[in-house]
């Protein structure tokens, strides 16, 4: 009992003392592996907390791909040193906004204190239901049961910030290849890496999205893995990212919204309505949409890294 | 808690149409995305004023529970009067403005693909679903989904000129929308750590006055006015207005801001015990009331068109304010009234707001420049759109008949109703700054050039009657008669269902 009282409360120290670190960091790439590090204590914290699907979607967004976006960020930074400096908060804008985060802190952490006790929630409903559709795992149960219309406009908003992220290019780069072009690697741990590691990883990365149903994963957290072993082959130069306009890269990134949107249309003729899983074939319905899902996951977010596009196709 | 009503099934195909849309749009590109993106936001109007008669005939919201499942485990969708009244409006405003679009966002020749137009049609499709999300999300949780989307996409139309200065703007906006939206997320956490669910009628029904529920609504209320820019966190709204096109302007200012106002009466009206809401109220529209004075003031001494019409929207946004302590007074015919004030005023603001800045964009276009001390010239030009100009203008002062007059008469007569006269001296104060702005305006553009000026170009049409129908849909708001607005009182808590307006 005092050892996990003294674990947790260790694990609470060091998230905060990252946080800690990584705002007074002197410098961003200091900052970017402060946000690291705090990131993998977080994934700790939801691990100390029996949220596997968290901590997983922690470790590979809040910690993987974020990363690598601030990284690569921070590298692009480095020619436009003065405007980043001009547009760097003041010392008393700061002081403000510090005391005001510490006030709603401060605020939420008494209003947590004043919660009912136990917490009336709907673990227990849902847990009793998981078998419903089929689906052994109740967080996956309740994402594509419950939460089914939750998921369905996240994963359209993902198609959306991939658009985002390119509509920010000059017009004359449209159509073209996403990123910067890295020298093929022919040698070196990162050559060594870049060949040894992707197979590994995508057996891993299919199987976590496949184990979804029944155990912690899913197509988030599978889709990343996937996305991070591409990305190794697009550093070490082994692969280039495909130019935007070509209709597979759009295809991909469509499959998995529109895969869910048809069967969940399909629901309102089938099963009980929109989004409603028709009993008779759930599990291949699901498993086909997960798969797509999967497929798209790994596209948003290898291209989310890759950014807007930089060179002609 | 109801189940799925006949006539549910509108709601879904409401939301899907357009995301689809959106889908499909992305995945073909080019062309059809314009294609695409016309038929849907056609459709979309149709199957608005289709969720607006059935709620009317119905006399009772209309509800869909989504696979099935109801609310607390499940999320349930609805249309009650102000979704559905406000879900018209959007649609004819995503609609006029698509229409406008044709001209500006159309793929140049010889080109299968380019990068602005694109990008307008593939989000513009993308706001319709985030704003049918948001107006007819019952779920807090899903409402935040709806929020994110909405911020995604009204942010790049703003971009979509892709000039550096612009980014530094909408950044600022994304600043404070992202801020925004974690404080939405924390209160939403709260509410289901004390209540186990996130169903606003659920909420309604249980929700205690006890100091977890007013934090959450004080997170809640406090990342919302950051995102429909209530004074004094409307720091980011006119930058993000000044480089963006018009038509995202028009979008961003007439709906997007709104979308975010009526989160905020499914917070205070709903989930919120009357009690401390009733008392927290007049806070939020003295704030509506500093907005309507400093915002009025600041587009008086605009330099350029673009910036009066954003500190204009700051302004009339603090109206909508001023119904929370008229509509929680405790007296049923002055919240009526306040409440089709505020609704009605949501709704003529984005009509008129849409066709001022669609009109200044042409107004700019056609005199070169959008200073508002030398626009002489420009009702010769393009007199159509000066036209517009003016009778959006006629709707944002009050004047009869329009539909800010009504929604403004109908705020002043629930304020002298309730002893609250001092709200009524802030409307009829706006007004007439709001008057003088206007008039800034119109002389400049009225003024006769001098016989010596290059003679302006000849404009098409199109845009201008699009910018025409808009100010003339917020005019005649004014002219339909009282019994037509008993649909926005359907589903309020406190309203006897069915009743007049």
């Amino acid at each position: 009992m005092t050892a996990s009282w003294l674990l947790d409360g260790l694990v609470a120290a060091l998230v905060l003392g990252a946080a800690a670190w990584t705002l007074a960091a002197p410098t961003a790439v200091a900052a970017v592996v402060g946000f690291l590090g705090f990131g993998l204590l977080l994934t700790l914290a939801w691990l100390r907390l029996g949220a596997a699907e968290v901590a997983m979607a922690e470790a590979a967004i809040g910690v993987a791909a974020t990363g690598v976006i601030l990284l690569l960020a921070v590298v692009r930074l480095r020619g436009g040193a003065e405007t980043v400096s001009a547009a760097m908060p003041g010392r008393g804008m700061v002081a403000a906004a510090g005391l005001l985060a510490g006030a709603v802190g401060l605020a939420l952490a008494l209003a947590v204190l004043a919660l009912p006790d136990p917490a009336p929630g709907l673990a227990a409903e849902a847990l009793a239901r998981r078998g419903e559709a089929g689906l052994g795992n109740p967080v996956a149960a309740v994402l594509t049961g419950y939460r089914g219309l939750d998921r369905l406009l996240e994963s359209v908003a993902l198609v959306l910030a991939v658009l985002a992220v390119w509509s920010m290019a000059p017009d004359r780069r449209w159509g073209g290849i996403p990123g910067p072009r890295f020298p093929r690697q022919e040698d070196g741990p990162l050559a060594l890496l870049a060949r040894l590691l992707p197979p590994v990883g995508i057996v891993v990365g299919t199987y976590i999205a496949w184990v979804g149903s029944e155990a912690p994963g899913g197509t988030v957290q599978g889709g990343a893995i996937l996305a991070a072993m591409w990305g190794l082959a697009w550093v070490a130069g082994i692969v280039q990212p495909p130019a935007i306009a070509s209709r597979p890269v759009r295809l991909a990134l469509v499959a998995g919204p529109a895969a869910f949107l048809l069967a969940g249309l399909a629901g309102m003729a089938l099963a009980e309505g929109f989004l409603a899983w028709p009993p008779a074939f759930a599990r291949p319905l699901i498993l086909l949409v997960e798969a797509a899902m999967t497929l798209s996951v790994a596209a948003a977010l290898a291209l989310l890294v890759a950014g807007p596009p930089e060179r002609a196709a | 808690m109801s189940g799925t009503t006949p006539g549910g099934w509108l709601l879904v195909f409401t939301l899907a149409l357009p995301a689809g849309g959106m889908l499909a749009a992305f995945a073909l590109g080019g062309r059809a995305a314009e294609r695409i993106a016309l038929a849907a936001l056609g459709l979309g109007v149709l199957l608005a004023g289709a969720v607006a008669a059935r709620v009317q005939a119905a006399g009772a919201p209309l509800a869909y529970l989504v696979g099935g499942r109801a609310p607390p485990l499940g999320i349930r969708l609805q249309a009650d009067g102000i979704a559905a009244a406000m879900l018209l409006t959007a649609s004819v405003v995503l609609l006029a403005v698509a229409l406008f679009g044709r001209a500006a966002h159309a793929t140049p020749p010889g080109v299968a693909e380019a990068r602005a137009p694109f990008a307008f049609w593939t989000f513009l499709l993308a706001l319709s679903a985030a704003l049918a999300a948001a107006l007819l999300g019952a779920d807090l949780f899903n409402l935040f989904v709806a929020l994110e989307m909405l911020t995604f996409a009204a942010l790049s139309l703003a971009c979509l000129d892709g000039r550096a200065s612009q980014f530094r703007s909408e950044l600022r906006y994304l600043f404070f929308a992202l801020i925004g939206s974690a404080l939405y997320l924390l209160g939403t956490a709260l509410l289901y750590g004390a209540y186990g669910t996130l169903d606003i009628g659920l909420l309604a029904a249980h929700a205690r006055a006890d100091a977890p529920t007013l934090l959450a609504a004080a997170l809640m209320t406090a990342g919302l006015l950051a995102r429909m820019a209530l004074f004094p966190l409307h720091l980011w709204l006119p930058p993000a207005h000044a480089g963006a096109p018009p038509a995202a302007s028009a979008l961003l200012s007439g709906l997007v801001v709104k979308a975010a106002f009526v989160l905020l009466l499914r917070v205070w009206v709903w989930v919120l015990p009357p009690a401390p809401a009733g008392a927290a109220a007049p806070l939020l529209a003295g704030l509506g009331a500093a907005a309507i004075l400093v915002g009025s003031l600041v587009a008086l001494r605009q330099e350029r068109l673009k910036l009066l019409v954003a500190y204009s929207t700051v302004a009339q946004i603090g109206y909508l304010f001023l119904m929370l302590p008229l509509v929680l007074a405790g007296d049923a015919e002055a919240a009526r009234r306040a409440w089709l004030g505020g609704v009605l005023q949501a709704a003529s603001h984005a009509f008129a707001k849409a066709a001022m800045f669609l009109s200044a964009g042409l107004i700019a276009g056609a005199v070169g420049h959008d200073r508002v001390a030398a626009l002489c010239g420009a009702g010769r030009a393009v007199p159509m759109a000066v036209i517009a100009f003016g009778l959006a203008g006629l709707s944002l002062v009050g004047i009869p008949p329009s539909g800010g007059f009504t929604a403004k008469w109908l705020l002043l007569t629930a304020a002298i109703g309730t002893g609250q006269w001092w709200w009524a001296a802030v409307i009829l104060g706006g007004g007439l700054l709001t008057g003088g702005y206007v008039y800034r305006v119109l002389a400049g553009s009225l003024t006769v050039p001098p016989a010596t000026a290059p003679q302006p170009e000849p404009q098409a049409p199109g845009p201008a009657r699009v910018a025409l129908a808009l100010a003339l849909v917020s005019v005649a708001l004014g002219l339909l008669p009282f019994a037509a607005f008993g649909l926005v009182q359907i589903g309020r808590p406190g309203a006897l269902a069915g009743a007049g307006p």
